[in-house]
């Protein structure tokens, strides 16, 4: 049974594409059919952070506007061969996505694979609000900082009412993914804390993606964290969070990047 | 650097959670209440004023705005007159 989930936020910057990127290549290294779709029409990057920019022929778009088959817009990832990707219009305006051309795509990924993973745009505007419109659960991307927490209250908002699911009077599943957090810094009080985040918001907990190099690192090579780097921390904190969303119980640690030595003497030379 | 400014920089965090609570209740109350008690209200005003006057119900407004201390109902009703042009009753 597939599964379509989007990757919100609300505030731009957060690490949606990174997430987006890092699970689904989790997901698909544990066997499953997944496809990242970028709804990020006008500004795409998830094509350049999974290292298909130059593959790029037919995007979202044409497929919504029947101009071309999924079949020619899916690119097939190099690394996985089950994992694909739907890219974004560079060229066009987000006004070219129809709530029916959306609908209609995703209904037929659903056949393909058995994860769609939906790269939600910043905002809460028109692009954001089709990404959500059709999913059956969401993942909060949420930085432990006010104005990023704020935004994630207004997209929990959005995802209970504005969706098609929270319309047919069902609940949305909702979970969190705190990204760039600092333990060190939360313990000091110099941070929000990862309970008072759940407090706030009060929405389950997926993982902590503690902030890494990695992250930049794998962006560079145009390579999901998990891919570039499966053992960093970052890598190993999305692998957790993959599994719990394929209902594993694992138990919710903070991986640290452990520096060897070696690693500390030579840690600071461009990879 | 003092003391008291070394214990400052320390205690930001439950600066940013208290800050938040405040004003997550304040717009989760403008946004999720809005539709229960606001449109509950306008609902319960419009039957009323229209038990009484003949007045179309596009010309009944019902605002609620939230401060920190008061929030205030807001009520106007555009009553037409005889001669036609409408005059303004607001509570």
């Amino acid at each position: 049974m597939a599964k379509v989930l989007v990757v919100t936020s609300g505030k731009g910057g957060v690490g949606k594409t990174t997430s987006t990127a890092a699970l689904g290549a989790a997901l698909a290294r544990s066997g499953d059919k997944v496809v990242v779709v970028d709804f990020d029409v006008g500004l795409r990057n998830l094509d350049l952070v999974m290292g298909a920019e130059r593959r790029v022929v037919f995007d979202l778009i044409n497929v919504v506007q029947g101009d071309a088959k999924l079949a020619q817009a899916l690119i097939r990832d190099k690394r996985l061969e089950n994992l694909s990707i739907l890219p974004a219009s560079q060229t066009r305006d987000k006004d070219a996505l129809t709530e029916e051309g959306v609908a209609r795509v995703l209904a037929e990924l659903r056949e393909k694979f058995d994860w769609v993973i939906c790269d939600s745009p910043a905002g809460i505007e028109r692009g954001a609000t089709l990404a959500m419109r059709h999913a059956d659960l969401a993942v909060v991307v949420t930085n432990p900082e006010v104005s990023s927490v704020r935004d994630s209250d207004r997209i929990i908002g959005l995802l209970d009412s504005k969706t098609e699911k929270a319309e047919r009077g069902e609940r949305m599943e909702k979970h969190l993914l705190l990204t760039r957090y600092d333990p060190a810094r939360a313990e000091r009080g110099e941070m929000l804390k990862t309970d008072d985040i759940l407090e706030i918001l009060s929405i389950p907990l997926l993982g902590i993606i503690p902030e890494s190099e990695e992250v930049l690192r794998a962006s560079n090579v145009g390579a999901p964290v998990t891919l570039n780097n499966p053992d960093s921390a970052p890598g190993r904190a999305y692998f957790d969070a993959a599994r719990r969303l394929k209902g594993e119980t694992v138990e919710m640690t903070i991986p640290s990047d452990r520096k060897t030595l070696f690693g500390k003497i030579f840690g600071r030379r461009a990879a | 650097m003092s003391l008291l400014s070394f214990f400052n920089r320390r205690s930001s965090a439950p600066v940013a959670r208290e800050r938040l609570q405040i004003l997550l209740a304040h717009e989760r109350g403008i946004v999720g209440g809005e539709s229960d008690l606001v449109s509950l209200l306008r609902e319960e005003i419009v039957a009323l004023v229209r038990r009484h006057i003949t007045v179309e119900r596009d010309n009944i407004q019902v605002k609620m705005n939230r401060g920190g201390d008061v929030s205030t109902l807001e009520i106007e009703v555009e009553i037409p007159s005889a001669s036609g042009a409408p005059i303004a009753a607001r509570a």
